[in-house]
């Protein structure tokens, strides 16, 4: 049965979650990519406000195809983590829990959500179509100029994902095959 | 000679974006069920079962299957019977152009590697053009994403390394991808030729097909073998373990220098995208 969890999380919840765990969000989340991470993370280091309330945020990283009339949103699966693994830290370490996205993360990232409570979500890759039916509701809350990445308010109901990297560090992507490689002996 | 506006071929373009992006080739999803039919880890069983339930409602709404609509590969085979009147080139950039603007497809390509500004209209195309007999154009749109397009390798190996050295590099560039590039993926190999015509034919590879085999039997078996072996490496559908990990090898080959043995490996994930049409 998948978990249930509400967001925004906070690190209590964050912490109690397994990597390979089944779960499905609901309520706010927001997205970014890159160029989006870039600009936050040199806001903060400026000392500066960011456009966006970070605690116990979780972040989608995703640029959605344009919405057609009548949608809430167009085709919106992950993109590729590894290139938000230069932001990370410094988010989860400004209070983000949760991050959705797909591919594998670096040490310094899984050593920040270790030593802060947060969790790396994994959505399928590939299934925009079919993930976009959990997104209710989007709007742009900043970096318009970005256009697909720009950062957007996304209200989600039952989004599907699966932890990747817990807490405490566990990480599916080495028990998952592991565990598959074990019933081939 | 006959005559081809560049008008028709703006139209063709235009129309193959739209398709290749909402609908996924037939090859792709046989290949889909006949890997799920195979598969006997249940995660494995249900990311592939979540695949096909993405492409099918991609299909029923002409919605963009996958987000990364990618950059549009266009290749081109032009008869040397048939004049083009008008700009070619220009055509072909501008059915990219409203292609991606009037069916609602991302735009993800920047003006600059460096300055990153994006173009906001998807162009330009990478286009390849080929000169071949008759009066027909043949337009083919491979729309690519760039999660998989990332995780590809080129290496020029020595003729020393041989067979041996060909398979150790395609499973290396498969293992350093990992779960990256949104397994199951298509593996698009080209060996031989210079360094810029082993990678063109990576990215053919992945024109042909990928339920298909190599004309070439001992190709053909390579292809089958490395399929084999790659899927024995436990990787599986997103990386989560499973048996699933590549839907297919396609193999492209072409004679070489006497010192020289080039390889790239094209990877592309399970959206893997390719629609044709003659005018
Ligand atoms: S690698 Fe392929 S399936 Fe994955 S996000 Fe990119 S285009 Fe989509």
């Amino acid at each position: 049965m998948p978990i249930s969890i509400k967001a925004p999380m906070t690190r209590e919840e964050a912490k109690k979650l397994r990597a390979g765990d089944s779960c499905l969000i609901s309520g706010v989340i927001y997205t970014a990519r890159d160029a989006a991470h870039k600009r936050l993370c040199e806001l903060a280091e400026q000392g500066k406000e960011l456009p966006l309330d970070v605690k116990d945020a979780v972040i989608y990283f995703v640029g959605p195809t344009p919405a057609k009339p009548g949608q809430a949103i167009g085709s919106a699966g992950p993109t590729t983590s590894y290139r938000m693994d230069a932001y990370s830290p410094t988010m989860i370490r400004l209070g983000q829990t949760g991050m959705i996205g797909k591919g594998k993360r670096n040490d310094e990232v899984i050593a920040a959500m270790k030593e802060h409570g947060a969790v790396y979500f994994g959505a399928i890759g590939g299934c925009g179509a079919l993930l976009s039916k959990c997104i209710k509701n989007s709007e742009i809350v900043a970096y318009e100029d970005l256009g697909a990445e720009a950062i957007r308010r996304l209200e989600v109901e039952d989004f599907p994902v699966i932890v990747i990297i817990d807490a405490e560090g566990n990480n599916l992507y080495e028990t998952g095959r592991e565990a598959y490689l074990n019933t081939q002996k | 000679m006959r005559e081809l506006s560049a008008q028709k071929i703006t139209e063709a373009v235009k129309k193959l974006c739209i398709e290749a992006n909402c609908h996924l080739p037939q090859d792709v999803k046989n290949c889909i069920e006949t890997c799920r039919a195979q598969e006997t880890w249940p995660q494995a069983q249900e990311i592939l079962d979540r695949i096909k339930e993405n492409y099918e409602i991609a299909d029923a709404q002409d919605a963009p299957i996958c987000q990364d609509t990618g950059m549009a590969c266009v290749f081109v085979k032009v008869g040397q019977e048939v004049h083009i009147v008008g700009d070619l080139t220009e055509a072909i950039h501008e059915g990219v152009r409203q292609g991606y603007s009037e069916g609602f497809l991302r735009k993800s390509v920047v003006r600059d590697p460096l300055d990153r500004v994006n173009t906001k209209d998807n162009t330009p195309a990478m286009i390849y053009y080929d000169i071949v007999p008759g009066d027909k154009v043949e337009i083919t749109v491979a729309p690519k994403g760039f999660g998989s397009e990332n995780m590809s390798q080129i290496k020029m190996l020595k003729p020393s390394d041989g067979l041996q050295g060909v398979k150790d590099f395609i499973l290396k560039v498969v293992e350093d991808a990992g779960p990256n590039p949104c397994p199951p993926i298509v593996v698009g190999v080209g060996i031989g030729g210079t360094v810029d015509k082993a990678a063109l034919m990576a990215k053919q590879a992945l024109l042909r097909p990928a339920d298909s085999e190599s004309p070439i039997p001992f190709y053909a078996d390579l292809e089958k073998e490395m399929l084999e072996k790659i899927n024995s490496l436990g990787i599986g559908p997103q990386g989560f373990g499973g048996k699933t990990t590549a839907l297919a090898v396609n193999i492209e080959v072409c004679p070489t220098h006497i010192a020289g043995l080039p390889i790239a490996v094209n990877i592309n994930c399970h959206v893997t995208r390719h629609q044709k049409e003659v005018l």
